[in-house]
C-alpha cells in the first residue's frame, strides 16, 4: 500500500461557541457559556476515499464538516487542504480555492434559495468562478443536470416543483458543476424516504466514481455510512473517539461508544446476543464531563476515566480508540 | 382477510377511506385500509411518506383536520363502530382506551404548560385523579418511563427536556389511564440511536405489563423486523402487504416490500450493493389506475393496468398467521 499525502488534515482544531454573544444570548445556559463543539481534533482525509464522519446530535460532526472547507472559522489548530493551510489564506485565495471544496447539505428544503431557478442554482458558482457567458453556463448546467438524473427541461423551476429527491439532485449539481476535488456530504440523505435515499446514495456513489471525488460523508445513520465510507471516524462530545477501515470499525469497534452506537442500531436480520443499552443522554457539550467525555455513560468506565483524558491508542494498523480499555486499563 | 371485522381483534378496520380535497381534486390519503390489531402484540405499520400509515390511525381517533374527513369504512374496536359514537362516547374513549404519540414530542406537546400539568390534564379529563393527586400520580407515570428525577421534571416545560425525555413525557401522558392500545406514530425518527434504543425498550416493557397492544408506525423496516410481530405494509395510502414480520421479511410477497427490502443499507453488508426502487411515489390526486406501484414495479405486466385487490396468500385457522398481498403475482412463482 502506497501512502500517499493526505488531500485533507487537520490538526488541533478547535471551535468553540460563546452563548453570550448573538441570539443564543437569549437562552439562559445551566452550565458554562461555552459550547465546546470541535475540542482539539485530529482528522486525515486521503484522496479519492470516502471518510464517514458519525456521531449523535451535538457531537460536533457538521461543525467539524464546515470547519474542514472553512465555512466556519476555527478557532486554533490548522487545516491543510492539498498541502495549503486554509486558515491562513486570504479571502480572495479562499475564494479561489473553494471551487476544489463544496458541500452538499442536509436538508432539501431549507437549502435551496426559492426564489432562483434551477439554471441559476447550479450556475451561480460557474458565474463567480469563471465570469462565464450565460450561453456557455448553460451547456454545463444542463450537462451537469443529466449526470444527477435531471434535464434541461428543469432549468426553468423553483425549488418547490421538485420532490425531495430530486431537491437534493440540484443540492448534488450544484456542488459538482464546478467539478471539486473533495465535497463534504453533510447528512445528505436523512431528509428522504428509504426508496429515495437508496437512489441518492448510488447516484453519489457513482459520482465519485467518475469525477474522482473524495467525500467526507456526515451521518448519523450507521448503515448509510457501512454503505458508503472507506474509513470510518465517530465523534463524542466534540472529541474523535475512534478512527479506522470501515470493515474494521463495524466487525470489531473497539471503542465502548462505538460498541454500543453499533449494538443499538435495529437489524433486519436480528439475532445473536447485543450488548446493554447505553442510558442516560449525551451530556451537554457546555460542560463535558471531566477525564474520558464518555465516562458518564460508560459500562467499563473506572477511576482513570474520570481523571485522565485517554489520549488515541493504535489498537490495529490504521485503527485508533481513545480509550484506557486499550492502554494502561480503567 | 373478510370483509367483515375480526371478531377476535381488538381494533379492526374494515374499507377506511380518508379524504382532504385540494385544489387538484380530492385525495384519498387512506383508501380502503383494511387492519386488524390482535389483543397484546404489536403490529407495525411501514410506509414512505404519503403512504397513508398516520391518516390511517388519525382517522381511528377522529383526530383528521378539517376539511378532511373520513369518507368510508368502519372501525370497531373492542366490538363497537366508532364512526357510530356520538362525540362524547368517543371522547371517552380518546386518551383512555386508545392512545397515540406524535412523532414530534416538542410539537404535540403545549408548549405553555408543564410537563406535569399535561399528564394530569388526561387523568381529569376522565375522571382518574384531580389536583395535588393527579400530579403525584404523574411523578409515578415519569418514573415509570425512566425520566430521571421525576418529582422536579414534574414541573419543567417540554423545551426544557432532551428529545429523548420529551418522547418520554408524552409517552407518559398516553400510558396515564392505562390503555388497551397505543399508537406510537413514529416514536423515535427524531433520536440518536442510542435513544431510540432506550425507548422502543420502554414501549416493549410497557406493553408487557400493561399488556396492552401496540401500534408502532414507523418507515424503519429494521424497527419492525426488531420489535413487531406482524407487520402492514403500506403503499399510496392503500395497504399492499400484510402478515407475520418474519414471513413477510423474509419473503416479501409483494415488489415494493422487496423493493424497500433491497433499498435499506444493512450494518452486516458493507459495500452489498443496495438496490434502489425507481421513480416516486405517485401524485395523490393523479393516482395510476391500476395498481398504484405499476409504474414504479419492475415486474409489472397488464394486468397491473385494472385495480388489484388484496388476496389472501396464507389463510390460517387464526387470523393472526394470515398473509394477504395485493399484487396479481401473488402465489406466482416468483
Amino acid at each position: 500500500m502506497t501512502v500517499a499525502a493526505p488531500l485533507l488534515r487537520a490538526r488541533n482544531l478547535v471551535k468553540h461557541f460563546d452563548l453570550r454573544h448573538g441570539l443564543a444570548r437569549l437562552v439562559q445556559p445551566q452550565h458554562g457559556h461555552v459550547v465546546r463543539a470541535v475540542d482539539d481534533v485530529e482528522l486525515e482525509i486521503r484522496r479519492g476515499e470516502t471518510l464517514g464522519l458519525i456521531g449523535e446530535s451535538g457531537s460536533g460532526k457538521s461543525t467539524l464538516g464546515r470547519l474542514a472547507i472553512r465555512l466556519l472559522d476555527a478557532d486554533a489548530g490548522e487545516v491543510r487542504f492539498d498541502g495549503t493551510d486554509l486558515l491562513r489564506l486570504e479571502p480572495a485565495e479562499l475564494v479561489r480555492l473553494r471551487r476544489r471544496m463544496q458541500i452538499i447539505f442536509q436538508d432539501p428544503y431549507a437549502s435551496l434559495n426559492p426564489r432562483r431557478t434551477v439554471e441559476d442554482i447550479v450556475g451561480l458558482g460557474l458565474r463567480i468562478h469563471e465570469r462565464s457567458a450565460a450561453p456557455s453556463t448553460r451547456d454545463r448546467v444542463v450537462d451537469m443536470l443529466e449526470r444527477v438524473g435531471l434535464s434541461a427541461a428543469h432549468l426553468h423551476r423553483y425549488p418547490h416543483q421538485f420532490s425531495g429527491g430530486q431537491r437534493q439532485r440540484i443540492g448534488i449539481a450544484r456542488a459538482l458543476v464546478l467539478r471539486p476535488d473533495f465535497v463534504v456530504c453533510d447528512e445528505p440523505v436523512s431528509a428522504l424516504d428509504v426508496s429515495i435515499q437508496a437512489q441518492i446514495i448510488a447516484l453519489l456513489n457513482e459520482l465519485k466514481r467518475d469525477f474522482g471525488l473524495t467525500y467526507l460523508f456526515i451521518s448519523h445513520d450507521l448503515s448509510v455510512v457501512a454503505h458508503l465510507a472507506d474509513r470510518i471516524a465517530v465523534m463524542y462530545l466534540g472529541r474523535i473517539v475512534e478512527t479506522g477501515p470501515a470493515s474494521r470499525l463495524i466487525e470489531a469497534p473497539a471503542h465502548p461508544y462505538t460498541q454500543a452506537l453499533f449494538a443499538a442500531v435495529p437489524r433486519i436480520d436480528a439475532g445473536g446476543e447485543r450488548p446493554p443499552r447505553l442510558q442516560g443522554d449525551m451530556p451537554s457539550a457546555l460542560d463535558p464531563p471531566a477525564g474520558c467525555r464518555f465516562h458518564t455513560r460508560c459500562p467499563h468506565a473506572g477511576e482513570r476515566c474520570r481523571r485522565v483524558e485517554p489520549a488515541p491508542i493504535e489498537v490495529a494498523a490504521g485503527h485508533t480508540a481513545a480509550c484506557h480499555l486499550h492502554g494502561d486499563g480503567v | 382477510m373478510s370483509a367483515l371485522p375480526a371478531h377476535d381483534a381488538l381494533l379492526s378496520l374494515r374499507g377506511l377511506t380518508t379524504v382532504f380535497p385540494t385544489r387538484h381534486g380530492e385525495v384519498r390519503a387512506a383508501d380502503g385500509v383494511d387492519l386488524d390489531v390482535r389483543p397484546g402484540e404489536c403490529l407495525g405499520v411501514v410506509g414512505e411518506s404519503g403512504s397513508g400509515k398516520t391518516v390511517t390511525f388519525l382517522s381511528v381517533l377522529d383526530l383528521v383536520r378539517r376539511p378532511g374527513r373520513i369518507e368510508a369504512g368502519t372501525i370497531v374496536f373492542d366490538g363497537r363502530d366508532l364512526r357510530r359514537l356520538p362525540p362524547e362516547a368517543l371522547r371517552a374513549i380518546r386518551g383512555r382506551d386508545i392512545a397515540m404519540t406524535m412523532q414530534d414530542a416538542l410539537t404535540a406537546l403545549n408548549p405553555a404548560f408543564t410537563v406535569g400539568a399535561q399528564i394530569a390534564e388526561v387523568l381529569e379529563a376522565h375522571g382518574r385523579a384531580t389536583g395535588r393527586s393527579a400530579l403525584d400520580r404523574a411523578v409515578q407515570l415519569l418514573e415509570q418511563v425512566g425520566v430521571p428525577d421525576p418529582a422536579r421534571r414534574v414541573g419543567v416545560y417540554p423545551h426544557q427536556l432532551s428529545g429523548g425525555l420529551r418522547q418520554r413525557a408524552m409517552i407518559a401522558a398516553a400510558l396515564a389511564c392505562q390503555p388497551r392500545l397505543l399508537i406510537a406514530d413514529e416514536p423515535t425518527t427524531a433520536l440518536d440511536v442510542t435513544i431510540q434504543a432506550q425507548v422502543l425498550d420502554l414501549i416493549a416493557d410497557m406493553r408487557q405489563r400493561l399488556g396492552m397492544s401496540v401500534v408502532l408506525i414507523t418507515h424503519d423496516l429494521g424497527i419492525v423486523a426488531e420489535r413487531c410481530d406482524r407487520v402492514v405494509v403500506m403503499y399510496a395510502g392503500q395497504v399492499v402487504e400484510s402478515g407475520p414480520t418474519r414471513q413477510v421479511i423474509g419473503a416479501p410477497a409483494h415488489p415494493y416490500t422487496a423493493g424497500l427490502l433491497a433499498s435499506m443499507p444493512r450494518l452486516n453488508q458493507t459495500r452489498a450493493a443496495i438496490r434502489p426502487i425507481e421513480g416516486q411515489i405517485p401524485d395523490p390526486a393523479r393516482l395510476p389506475p391500476g395498481c398504484r406501484f405499476e409504474p414504479r414495479c419492475p415486474r409489472r405486466r397488464s394486468e397491473c393496468l385494472q385495480p388489484v385487490p388484496m388476496r389472501d396468500i396464507v389463510r390460517a385457522e387464526r387470523a393472526f398467521g394470515a398473509r394477504a398481498v395485493r399484487c396479481v403475482l401473488a402465489g406466482a412463482a416468483p
